[in-house]
């Protein structure tokens, strides 16, 4: 594994906070994937090894958690909340409005690479949709004129990083 | 009547101008006097004003805060942990969210006066991993209070020691779940466990006491040791004390999150008066009141029965209108306060696909382990999302219900409650709907909102 020496350090940490290493899995699993950006196949021995478990029980954890992923996502990850509350507000009209925007489909990687859009169960912040998290920020009364809006924000970076 | 004024004692601090999440700022506002307190006082006594205050608790099932106490295994000899339920992921809840990110010092002090009160020996925060600024903030807030002596080794110079660790989860619902969630604190798939033999105040985390409270029945332990059981007894209705944080979602003018004492205001009242009533040119059709697994109500129904009024049976025939927004009132109309999540529809609503919605939630957050919910949630959810995307027939409503009443009860958790209760009174309440919906769907207009 190929990680920063802070994740390192951090992942040490981590490990002091419970009685039992074992618990340590899910925060050693986030701080994997923040570092790499999602979680490479090593990481099921490399975990397994500083846990004292085995890879079948990383694995088993890993595909349980909705966000852990075992493929690499598009450079932001847009994640628009399809339950209740916001779909009532119009929340499928805000996916499609990203979906449109990036030219991808929710679930995949826009062809630029750009951007990964998910259509995610909620995240309650009922009381201001629709709502969409944008990496780790959270978006609020996201109708599909502020999807745009949202939506060059991320162009005009992109293209300031080009 | 006019509506109650709002009675914020959790929420106090909540959007004021100038009041930062800094524990600078919450010392200037009287922060952690209530701990300074509570540490010169003996922890049984502690635990009997929680008892005395009548205080239920907020995650959803509104179980008493002070009975979960008593039930703690003491003579063990083992640790005990307290876990905090930050998880916060009922479809229409979102008060927990307020306060990680607002006030978090008031959650950290309610913390550790229940875990002196219980003698706990590490406690930890559960929070959902979608909320990845509030794991920060709380991470912050702790290490603030480690270094003031608030939290961690003699706290404010007494032999008590206990430190406060944030656990964040990664998405699944089912963590809310408090066995499931003592699973997924432990390095595993968050499967519930079965009960008995494991309560978590016996067998929870590591197989020792353990207890698991929501963050705002955390913050109302520290306003009752602060005011004292009978203060806080006086607020709200008997069997129903303190306030309540309802979050209101879906279509009213002004969607948000209002606190009241509880049993003082009626859901007319919140819906109409407080949240400024329906959008323009609709009507209410139904509400959910308490976190989407609550059964929906139909307005233009009515619920007769008797309840206890004091020592008195009294006869009450209410409109949906009518009703107290307290535990005891919405289970005899036969729902639930659940975790305050209070989600309305208007008109423009189809039923149908409003349940196609929530079952497919459901659907995609059954952990797997028992195989009624897991088969029987996507059943469900394929039967709704074909009426809507594909063929509707006019049995699928009878069909639905059957697979809806063979889940509850056949469960290791109360998830399988939790995915059936929408179907079934959805199906009782708008049964109609389900039967006309072939006929409903060929007139559908197209700039209709798509809900599934």
């Amino acid at each position: 594994m190929n990680l920063k020496p802070e994740t390192l350090q951090r992942i040490d940490e981590a490990i002091t906070h419970y009685a039992e290493k074992r618990s340590a899995l899910l925060p050693l699993l986030h701080l994997i994937q923040e570092d790499i950006g999602y979680l490479p196949k090593e990481t099921f021995e490399w975990v397994a090894a500083k846990l004292e478990i085995q890879p079948i029980n990383v694995y088993d954890v890993v595909t349980f958690y909705p966000m852990f992923r075992q493929k690499p996502i598009g450079r932001r990850h847009i994640k628009v909340c399809r339950t209740l509350s916001c779909a009532l507000m119009g929340g499928y009209k805000t996916c499609a409005a990203f979906e449109k925007e990036f030219n991808t489909h929710a679930g995949e990687v826009s062809p630029d690479g750009e951007v990964t859009v998910d259509f995610v169960e909620c995240l309650a912040s009922c009381g201001t949709a629709p709502v969409v998290l944008i990496d780790d920020d959270l978006h609020e009364k996201v109708d599909v004129a502020k999807a745009k809006q949202l939506s060059d924000q991320i162009k005009a970076e992109a293209a300031k990083r080009r | 009547m006019p509506a109650p004024a709002q009675r914020r004692i959790i929420f106090e601090h909540i959007d004021e101008p100038g009041y930062t999440n800094d524990l600078a700022c919450y010392l200037k506002h009287g922060g952690y006097e209530v701990l300074k307190k509570a540490v010169t006082l003996q922890p049984p006594a502690l635990i009997d004003e929680v008892k005395k205050s009548g205080l239920r608790g907020r995650g959803g099932a509104g179980f008493p805060c002070g009975v979960k106490w008593g039930l703690v295994d003491r003579k063990s000899g083992k640790p005990i942990y307290l876990i905090v339920n930050a998880d916060e992921s009922e479809p229409g809840t979102f008060k927990d969210r307020y306060i990680i990110h607002q006030d978090p010092h008031q959650l950290i002090e309610g913390t550790m006066i229940s875990c002196f009160a219980n003698n706990v020996k590490q406690a930890y925060i559960y929070i959902r991993g979608e909320m990845p600024h509030g794991a920060r903030i709380l991470e912050r807030a702790i290490q603030e209070a480690r270094d003031r002596g608030f939290v961690g080794k003699n706290i404010l110079g007494t032999d008590y020691s206990c430190d406060v660790f944030v656990h964040r989860g990664a998405g699944a619902y089912i963590c809310g779940e408090e066995t499931g969630l003592i699973e997924s604190l432990e390095g595993k798939r968050a499967n519930p466990r079965i009960k008995p033999p494991y309560f978590p105040a016996v067998l929870g985390l590591y197989q020792c006491p353990t207890i698991v409270n929501n963050v705002e029945t955390l913050c109302h332990v520290k306003y009752i040791v602060q005011h004292g059981s009978a203060e806080f007894a006086k607020i709200g209705t008997p069997g129903n004390t303190g306030t309540r944080i309802f979050c209101v979602s879906g279509h009213v003018q002004r969607p948000g999150y209002y606190e009241f004492e509880c049993g003082k205001i009626t859901m007319g009242e919140l819906l109409n008066e407080v949240c400024g009533g329906p959008l323009p040119g609709r009507t209410f059709k139904a509400v959910i009141p308490g976190g989407s697994s609550a059964k929906i109500l139909r307005f233009g129904e009515r619920f007769k029965g008797k309840r206890k009024v004091g020592a008195d049976m009294v006869d009450y025939d209410w409109a949906v209108e009518d009703v107290p927004m307290d535990f005891d009132s919405l289970a005899a109309i036969g729902t639930m306060g659940g975790s305050g999540g209070v989600i309305v529809m208007d008109d423009s609503v189809n039923m149908v696909e409003a349940l196609a919605n929530i079952n497919a939630f459901y659907s995609h957050e059954s952990c797997g382990q028992c195989t009624p919910c897991r088969e029987g949630s996507l059943w469900m959810k394929r039967i709704t999302t074909r009426m809507v995307h594909g063929n509707a027939r006019a049995e699928d409503g009878a069909l639905l219900k059957s697979v809806a009443d063979q889940i509850p009860g056949r469960t290791i958790c109360a998830f399988g409650e939790a995915c059936s209760w929408p179907t079934q009174s959805f199906l009782a309440k708008f049964g109609d709907e389900f039967k006309n919906y072939p006929e409903t769907k060929k007139q559908r207009r197209p700039e209709a909102l798509d809900l599934v």
